[in-house]
């Protein structure tokens, strides 16, 4: 189908302005990041800086013990996409290739536990890690990743029923037992998926904020998002440090975005069906 | 038909428990990190249950105090109301108008896919930072713009009455999820139902609303009740951009649950609030579902190959 000049015209207007409003912020967070005290604050806003102040980034960095944060954002973010991928790939399997008593009730269950509002489970899930002797510490926010995640489940379980049932039934002839064939034929053949639920996994935890507000209480401890909100709310005004960690912050998720692509755009749709 | 086939293939398990030791990771955590929490808070919104003290029980006292003697569950259930009457339209018409726009053949459309999803991976941490510092009354660029038009522009975070839009313009920056789901959607629609209704004489206009539209309701649906469940559960944003200020202009009922649980360390208060929203929540979905019988067609009834053309 070809689109008519006229129509052309209008369609770029559209998508230019919209791009406005979803990439000036970025572009306006970058340019304030490299600028100096004085230009940040002018007013009239001065747009460019004179000189890119590369410095800050420096600065900021070393003002905050943001190393630490990192530190602690990548192991929560490494170790919950493990659990994940280890916990989900086996319960998905379980639902999608077995037929087994209360499987489907037992579905219908974890379809239902993604309506929960989180504040309603908030309290006694604090209360109980409390008991453990897990708050302060970095476990309430990985340890639950290594049971599974009900979105993440279905999505994999969607991928599943879509496989020929032959493939197992071969195998078995063959002699292999039930976690050889998970391994051997089911988990390559899964890769496409995994990706897909690591990445939403990876941006899910490595921008949450409400988790690590809630458990964790020492700086010593804090994740990336929650130790620059804390740094936010205390230096309000030192605009260039908050700027260029914010900056630092979005840069992997926005890289790790651009590379899987692909499996993004395919997979998310995939799970409505 | 799993069961089907392998008698078929004159198969059987030979071990019952396998299925189960599969599903068993997520079984625990279901029992403890969704279930028995649930349980507790239900059970603790009966009690008046303070931090510091050991919990009494006191009926229904919770919930009536909630509705009789509680101004403030009022004025937060309706601004959350409210931003959702507000958000969930908007941001429906908006990720319907990105998925239209990124479905055309043009050049450079992958290019513009992208710029739209970008926010979606941001933080909602970066979000407030991005926003508060666009939105910021005295250095803001929003405001310079707004300027140069001859327009003064309001003090967004600090007037209570403009505070409510600050947190609905930044929240619907992350559209993207949304907009992707629905442009899968759209590009499955054959070409041909297009190519017959031109032939028919039917213009653009015409064909979104007697083609694309009724081919995409089961994902307008499901868009719908997941935005409704998202929106009633604002809380980062709120917390980050505005606290709940100015004059708890944006005190959300989420910010208004964390604060009686976190601040006030009223527990079971608390739960009984939470559970509250989960009702209504579950009430408004039933709703949806319900009304979705009249407006929403599945594929047996408008066939559907999900060819894709490019």
């Amino acid at each position: 189908m070809k689109i008519p000049k006229k129509y052309k015209i209008i369609l770029y207007g559209l998508l230019g302005l919209f791009s406005l409003y979803f990439l000036l912020p970025f572009v306006w967070v970058i340019l304030a990041a490299l600028k100096t005290e004085a230009e940040v604050f002018s007013f009239p806003p001065k747009i460019f800086p004179d000189v890119p102040q590369w410095k800050n980034f420096v600065d900021a960095w070393n003002s905050q013990p943001f190393g630490t944060y990192l530190k602690n954002s990548v192991i929560v973010t490494v170790m919950t996409t493990l659990g994940q991928l280890i916990s989900c790939s086996l319960v998905a399997y379980g639902f999608a290739r077995y037929d087994f008593k209360y499987k489907n009730i037992l579905f219908v269950i974890l379809l239902a536990t993604m309506m929960i509002p989180w504040d309603v489970t908030m309290i006694p899930l604090y209360m109980e890690f409390n008991m453990l002797g897990w708050i302060n510490t970095l476990k309430p926010l990985v340890v639950p990743a290594f049971f599974g995640s009900a979105y993440y489940i279905f999505l994999l379980r969607q991928f599943l029923m879509s496989v020929p049932k032959d493939l197992e039934n071969a195998a078995r002839i063959d002699g292999a037992n039930e976690f050889q064939i998970f391994f051997k034929i089911f988990l390559p053949i899964m890769k496409a998926p995994l990706i897909l639920i690591a990445v939403l996994n990876i941006l899910s935890v490595w921008n949450d904020y409400l988790g690590p507000l809630i458990y964790l209480q020492d700086q010593s401890k804090y994740t990336l998002a929650l130790g620059l909100a804390a740094f936010k709310g205390i230096h309000d005004l030192q605009i260039l440090p908050i700027m260029s960690i914010t900056l630092v912050m979005i840069i992997p998720p926005v890289v790790i975005f651009l590379f899987a692509q692909k499996y993004i755009v395919e997979g998310i749709s995939g799970s409505i069906k | 038909m799993l069961s089907k086939s392998r008698k078929a293939n004159g198969y059987q398990l030979v071990n019952k428990k396998v299925p189960y030791l599969f599903i068993l990771p997520w079984i625990i955590g279901f029992l403890v990190f969704t279930l028995g929490p649930l349980i507790f808070s239900l059970i603790m919104s009966f009690f008046d249950w303070p931090i510091t003290s050991s919990p009494t029980f006191v009926g229904i006292e919770n919930y009536k105090t909630m509705f009789t003697n509680d101004p403030q569950f009022y004025k937060s259930l309706e601004i959350t109301l409210k931003f959702a009457a507000v958000f969930v339209p908007l941001n429906l018409v908006i990720a319907l108008i990105l998925a239209l726009l990124i479905t055309q053949p043009l050049k450079g459309i992958k290019m513009f896919r992208t710029i739209f999803y970008l926010p979606a991976v941001v933080s909602g941490v970066a979000i407030s930072i991005i926003w508060g510092w666009i939105f910021n009354s005295e250095y803001g660029i929003l405001n310079y713009i707004l300027s140069l038009i001859g327009i003064e522009g309001p003090q967004w975070l600090v007037d209570p009455k403009w505070a409510i839009l600050t947190i609905v313009i930044a929240s619907a920056w992350g559209v993207g999820t949304m907009m992707l789901i629905f442009y899968t959607d759209i590009k499955g629609i054959p070409q041909e139902l297009y190519e017959a209704a031109a032939i028919d004489g039917a213009g653009l206009f015409r064909q979104f609303f007697s083609i694309t539209i009724p081919c995409i309701t089961p994902t307008i649906l499901f868009n719908v009740i997941t935005s409704v469940i998202a929106a009633l559960q604002q809380l980062a944003l709120v917390l980050l951009l505005t606290g709940g200020g100015p004059l708890k202009s944006t005190y959300f009922y989420g910010l208004y649950v964390y604060n009686n649980a976190f601040k006030h360390h009223e527990l079971g208060y608390a739960s009984a609030n939470a559970w509250l929203m989960f009702i209504v929540i579950l009430i408004l979905t039933m709703v949806i579902f319900k009304s979705s019988s009249t407006w929403v067609f599945y594929e047996n009834e408008v066939k559907r190959k999900g060819k894709k053309k490019k």
